[in-house]
């Protein structure tokens, strides 16, 4: 079975918070938050993993990320994957949904024949979910979101089981697909030390805008259709009024409170 | 379809013959917007047997609706709908069209906006119109710590999907609108799964929607087993239990219970929010509430920023002794 599976380098979710907004520029600036593979993309390499235990096949990589991060997107070779396709140039810089989907389809069509494309169903950062149904239609294949389980038939028929409010839905399809998995659906594997060391000796390619035969005109900021007008906070409310003294004496305060407002009816 | 006059679509999720609340929200929103363009509001329905449903969108406002009636559209399939769908938008041309945020909405929207080659903005939780017909999408960005403004220069239909419980389902009134018929031709290619199970609650739309009070947890819970200190205090005053991500996606509680970004907006008169980090994925969901209370016990957490009332410490001790004090009033 020959998988893809897609990763994002994204801000340590922990540290979010240091993430400020330089007020002239309207950007975000990110320097002082640590990158790591976007968590639930390694839930979709979980998968990944678990499918090529029981069916053979080989694994790649793919991120559109700048070089740099190429030491953090390496921990996906360490889980286990065979390969690491980095799509880096400066063209595909302010690239939206569209765009990104765009250049990660014209990728995939340059590497080959796959079977399955894996993908965390949202990124910790910007979260719209959005790049994989995409990428499915550039590609012309079915997509399912918010995967919660895979089984697959020894007659390879899948049978993806996904989540809708409050209930599920079961759909059966053959190959190829892409699916955007859900933290339900497994829990990723640690690594250990020597698969840091078996790591090393993978294939990592880097392909530029150059390398690809980019149909579309949907690259980077001026391919982009949508585009931010502004970037601000929201509003905060005051500071909240902290109840002095210990447990009891502040519940006894916000009980009081709480039962003059008419919010116990005892 | 040659004779569709409205500019604004909005496609009303329904699945088996139940009508997605975020819809008609959407809809309210649509027909409050579309003065300003001069324009008129169309609700697009798919589905099968979905004639009274069509009617009932008349009676929310609709100009007009839209509706694709057949077998092949009964359970949603992102190939068949995107097909219908994108056939109707080429034809009739609509300048703005809008899709919940939902499990249904956040495969379709995105599928159909690269389909048209158009832009999408992501799970919006406020929409604008000029008078030229410029939308404009206020979506959370960064982890919802900012509020990005969108817009679709050059594209067209300018897409956006919306957050469940933004706005308010518009008042029933007297109909004005009409129905139209969809082009609904499914090619066997546009089929591309086949849904052989289907499950969903009974439960008509989550009760957070109308809670009063609401009762939240977030990861400082800890583990599943402090859970009760959340239900039993939502419990005592008669409110609906919330959560963040964090409790729902480690099993702690039920999806249906999320608050914020990727869950919905809730009003209640008041909200305690139980530690909970104040995550701004979370605190985009509990602005409209009147009176919030955080009980954290990092007297730094950020969700002593956005709330009204604060209590440091451990909800161990903090919660069971509120319970006391409040059954001796």
């Amino acid at each position: 079975m020959q998988i893809i599976v897609c990763i994002k380098p994204v801000p340590d979710p922990k540290y979010l918070s240091r993430v400020s907004l330089d007020e002239t520029t309207k950007t975000l600036v990110r320097e002082n938050v640590p990158t790591v593979i976007n968590p639930l993309d390694k839930n979709a390499l979980e998968a990944a993993l678990s499918l090529r235990e029981r069916f053979g096949g080989e694994i790649t990589v793919i991120s559109m990320a700048p070089e740099s991060c190429i030491p953090v997107l390496r921990e996906a070779l360490a889980m286990g994957g065979d390969r690491l396709l980095v799509l880096s140039d400066t063209r595909f810089a302010g690239s939206d949904t569209l765009a990104t989907a765009s250049i990660i389809a014209a990728a995939i069509q340059k590497t080959g024949a796959f079977d399955l494309i894996i993908c965390g169903n949202e990124t910790a950062d910007s979260g719209t979910s959005q790049v994989s149904p995409q990428l499915a239609e550039f590609l012309g294949v079915p997509n399912i979101m918010h995967v919660s389980a895979i089984e697959v038939s020894d007659d390879g028929v899948f049978r993806i089981k996904s989540r809708i409010e409050a209930g599920y839905v079961i759909a059966e399809l053959s190959a190829p697909m892409v699916l955007s998995v859900i933290k339900e659906l497994n829990e990723p594997r640690y690594i250990t030390l020597m698969n840091i060391l078996d790591a090393e000796a993978k294939d990592v390619r880097v392909l530029s805008a150059d390398d690809m035969i980019l149909k579309e005109p949907w690259v980077g900021l001026s391919g982009s259709p949508t585009q931010i007008v502004e970037l601000a906070a929201p509003e905060k409310r005051a500071k909240a009024e902290i109840l002095a003294g210990d447990a009891r004496r502040q519940a006894r305060a916000l009980a009081d409170r709480l039962y003059r407002m008419g919010f116990y009816h005892g | 379809m040659d004779d569709v006059t409205s500019k604004i679509w909005v496609f009303v999720e329904q699945r088996r013959g139940r009508i997605a609340d975020v819809g008609l929200e959407i809809l309210g929103k649509a027909l409050s917007l579309a003065p300003a363009a001069g324009w008129k509001v169309a609700a697009v329905l798919l589905g099968h047997g979905i004639t009274s449903m069509a009617e009932r969108l008349l009676e929310y406002g609709a100009d007009e609706v839209l509706v694709a009636d057949e077998k092949l559209l009964e359970d949603y399939c992102g190939g068949t709908y995107v097909a219908v769908l994108e056939r109707a938008v080429l034809r009739a041309k609509p300048e703005v069209l809008l899709i919940g945020a939902t499990a249904m909405g956040t495969d379709l929207a995105p599928r159909l906006a690269a389909r048209l080659r158009t832009g999408l903005s992501a799970h919006s939780i406020d929409l604008e119109l000029d008078s030229k017909g410029e939308l404009i999408a206020v979506i959370p960005w960064s982890g919802g710590d900012y509020l990005g403004r969108i817009s679709c220069p050059k594209s067209r239909p300018q897409m956006a999907t919306i957050n469940p419980g933004i706005f308010e389902i518009p008042e029933k009134r007297e109909p004005r609108g009409c129905i139209k018929e969809m082009d609904c031709a499914v090619s066997a290619g546009d089929h591309s799964y086949r849904i052989v199970e289907f499950y969903q609650e009974s439960v008509a739309g989550s009760s957070l929607a109308s809670a009063e009070v609401i009762v939240a947890g977030g990861y400082g819970i800890g583990k599943k087993e402090d859970w009760h200190y959340v239900e039993e205090l939502a419990s005592l005053l008669n409110g609906a239990v919330g959560s963040t991500r964090p409790p729902v996606d480690e099993g702690w509680v039920e999806h249906d219970r999320m608050i914020g970004q990727s869950g919905r907006t809730v009003y209640p008169k008041l909200y305690i929010g139980v530690g909970i980090s104040g995550h701004m994925h979370h605190i985009v969901g509990i602005k409209k509430a009147d009176l919030t209370i955080a009980i954290n016990q990092d007297p730094d957490a950020a969700v002593f920023d956005h709330c009204n009332v604060g209590l440091v410490g451990d909800f161990r001790e903090i919660i069971p002794a509120l319970i006391e004090e409040l059954k001796n009033k």
